[in-house]
């Protein structure tokens, strides 16, 4: 399991020349619930083949921003632009083949095997007439076996474990064959081993699989390992973004946190990790 | 011919807490491919069989018996006038009936379960049913004083339960829809929509003179007696359109199970397809309860036992058709046989397919939805 140990967090050599191309952007995004402003002016760039946590406190807008990035949510102003093009224009699936997300706890309707559900990632790719074809049989059996499920294929979804249940949506995600996906807090829930089995194995699926990544993490320390740049958010707004170096000062910690906390190096991995001390004042 | 057929057995050997889920055939030819699970196309054969059965025994039985040989010769064309008048024009109407509202009740409760993730989300409760019968208890109360008022109802009624459905239908798409559909939020509004409509209906009642409240109760029950080519050849006609739409919507039904977010995620146009949905399933309860009134019960057993045999995730559509023109079938076939007393069927659908229900779910202990 420590084997992939350092690929979430190694940023890669940057060589001279262009800049990574944006894949999907906010701009000036303004979101909101009925009446109520969760998001306003909110702009924001992921690159191709980027790992991006976005962290902030309970309320601050991550899983907003995250839904509206997702297009499940309309912004009220502004707008999302998902490879040059913006995301409302663009029909729904054929977001659904670039684009492919996991929100906070799925539900899977009862009864329904793993098997089966990775299969429902193959959605946007078939038709009427392609149901099930032989390069979608064929990806799904190879979405379970690198997630290591395939021998839990014909279990119901609803009676596996926490992690395993996790393990099985990222399945369907990688079936989707998407290359940005994005994630809403995927460790929610889980006890901290199942924690770092699911962000290994969506660093791998950075690594290995060259996926672009967005995941809403509430754990500061799990997101400074496994991602490459983090955003920090407060009152739906962007407080801060770059390498969790640049981002996890005690500084921000006391702004957008209001805690107060030292910094060490993570002995493991070596980036930051935070040591709480107490809660501030607002 | 290079149509391959294979079949899959899963990959895990049955242990405990792991059980086989049957086995799948993947059918690939040309452009198509498809993958169905033995038990979605053995059941609804089986259920079709069934249904062919009782649809024989059923034009045979009744006042004036006929055997099982003299059915088939008299429906491929032979047979004496007097059989052929008792068979073709009496009982096939009704047979025929019975087979078309089973399958569009049972088709439609698919529908209505899947799209609402939630087994209770049927017709009956749903308030479908009961804008139905405002529709026809108005017609058939209003215009039965008079002759020409008669004559009038007799027309209307079928039209103005499609009326009521529809009414019934468009309200509760308004006033559950909220960017999305919740399927707690549905029932709640369809009850409450139910209960309003059954008020209603027990309002006009009460107001209307004896003969016509007599005739409104035998329609509110649901009965096939007297039914003829006038209603059978409507409902056909519907179905012929309705039922592929159905079955086209399969695919798309598969994703909407999920949550919303999911579905949304998967490239689904949610707020289209749920529309698109709803109105099949009610169009399809609508020409139900025109041909026959609101035969209860059906739309809400059916699919969880088609759901039971086929041992998938979802109500099949295929499956709880068959099998919903199976019940009606029997339903009727007893009221005109074993019991002492004419029943309307309605009351039979109940009576047969609650215990069974419950039955498969002391056996099982799933709960699709």
């Amino acid at each position: 399991m420590t084997t992939h140990l350092s690929a979430g967090h190694a940023p890669p050599t940057a060589p001279a020349g262009p800049p990574p191309r944006v894949r999907l952007a906010a701009e000036g995004l303004r979101l909101a619930y009925d009446d109520r402003v969760v998001v306003d002016g909110l702009d924001l760039a992921l690159t191709d083949g980027s790992f991006t946590a976005i962290v902030g406190p309970n309320g601050c807008g991550k899983s907003t921003l995250l839904r509206a990035l997702g297009r499940l949510l309309r912004p009220a102003a502004g707008q999302v632009v998902l490879d040059g093009r913006s995301i409302a224009r663009t029909p729904t699936r054929e977001v659904a083949r670039v684009l492919g997300l996991l929100p906070q706890t799925p539900v899977a309707p009862s009864g329904l095997t793993v098997a089966d559900l990775v299969a429902r990632g193959r959605h946007p790719h078939q038709s009427w007439l392609r149901q099930w074809s032989s390069d979608d049989e064929a990806v799904v059996t190879e979405a379970l076996a690198w997630t290591d499920m395939a021998d839990l294929g014909d279990r119901p979804v609803d009676e596996l474990s926490g992690g395993q249940r996790q393990r099985a949506w990222i399945s369907m995600a990688l079936a989707q064959e998407t290359d940005l996906i994005l994630l809403d807090e995927p460790t929610t829930y889980l006890d901290l081993s199942h924690q770092i089995d699911v962000l290994e194995l969506v660093a791998r699926l950075h690594a290995e699989r060259g996926r672009t990544v967005v995941v809403v993490l509430h754990d500061l320390n799990l997101a400074a390992r496994y991602a490459q740049r983090l955003v920090a958010m407060r009152d739906g707004a962007l407080v801060a973004s770059g390498t969790p170096h640049e981002v996890l000062t005690e500084e921000l910690l006391a702004d957008v946190f209001d805690l107060e906390a030292r910094v060490v190096p993570d002995p493991v991995a070596g980036t930051p990790m935070v040591v709480p001390v107490r809660r501030l004042p607002r | 011919m290079t149509a391959t057929v294979e079949t899959i057995r899963g990959t895990t050997p049955p242990e405990p807490g792991g059980r086989p889920r049957g086995r799948a055939v993947v059918l690939r030819r040309g452009p198509f491919s498809a993958r169905f699970r033995w038990r979605s196309v053995v059941v609804p054969l089986a259920a079709l069989v069934v249904v062919v059965l009782l649809s024989a025994v059923a034009l045979g039985r009744g006042d004036y018996p006929i055997g099982l040989g003299d059915v088939l010769r008299t429906l491929v064309g032979a047979g004496e006038a007097g059989q052929r008048f008792v068979v073709l024009e009496l009982r096939a109407p009704r047979v025929v009936v019975g087979v078309l509202v089973g399958l569009a009740l049972g088709v439609a409760g698919a529908l209505f379960q899947t799209f609402a993730r939630n087994p209770l989300a049927s017709p009956d409760i749903l308030g479908i049913t009961s804008g139905a019968s405002v529709g026809a208890v108005t017609a058939i109360v209003v215009s039965g004083s008079s002759s020409v008022g008669a004559v009038l109802g007799g027309l209307g009624v079928p039209l103005a339960a499609l009326a009521g459905a529809l009414g019934a239908g468009l309200l509760l798409f308004l006033l559950a829809f909220r960017s999305g559909v919740d399927g707690y939020r549905l029932v709640l509004v369809g009850v409450a929509i139910s209960s309003m409509g059954l008020a209603v209906v027990d309002w006009l009642l009460t107001r209307a003179a004896i003969y016509d409240a007599a005739a409104a109760y035998v329609w509110i029950v649901g009965s096939l007696n007297a039914r003829t080519w006038d209603q059978a050849v409507p409902l056909a006609l519907a179905l012929a359109v309705l039922v592929p739409l159905a079955l086209a919507a399969g695919r798309v039904l598969g994703v909407m199970q999920f949550g919303d977010d999911t579905a949304r995620g998967l490239g689904v146009r949610l707020a289209a397809a749920q529309a698109a949905v709803v109105l099949v399933a009610v169009v399809l309860v609508a020409a139900a309860v025109a041909a026959a009134g609101p035969i209860t019960f059906v739309a809400l057993v059916v699919p969880q036992i088609a759901v039971r045999l086929t041992g998938g995730s979802r109500p099949p559509l295929l499956a709880s058709g068959l099998l919903g023109a199976a019940l009606v079938v029997l339903a009727d076939l007893l009221t005109r046989t074993v019991l002492p007393q004419a029943l309307p069927v309605g009351i039979i659908t109940a009576v047969v397919g609650a215990p069974y229900l419950l039955w498969l779910l002391v056996r099982g202990r799933r709960t699709p939805a």
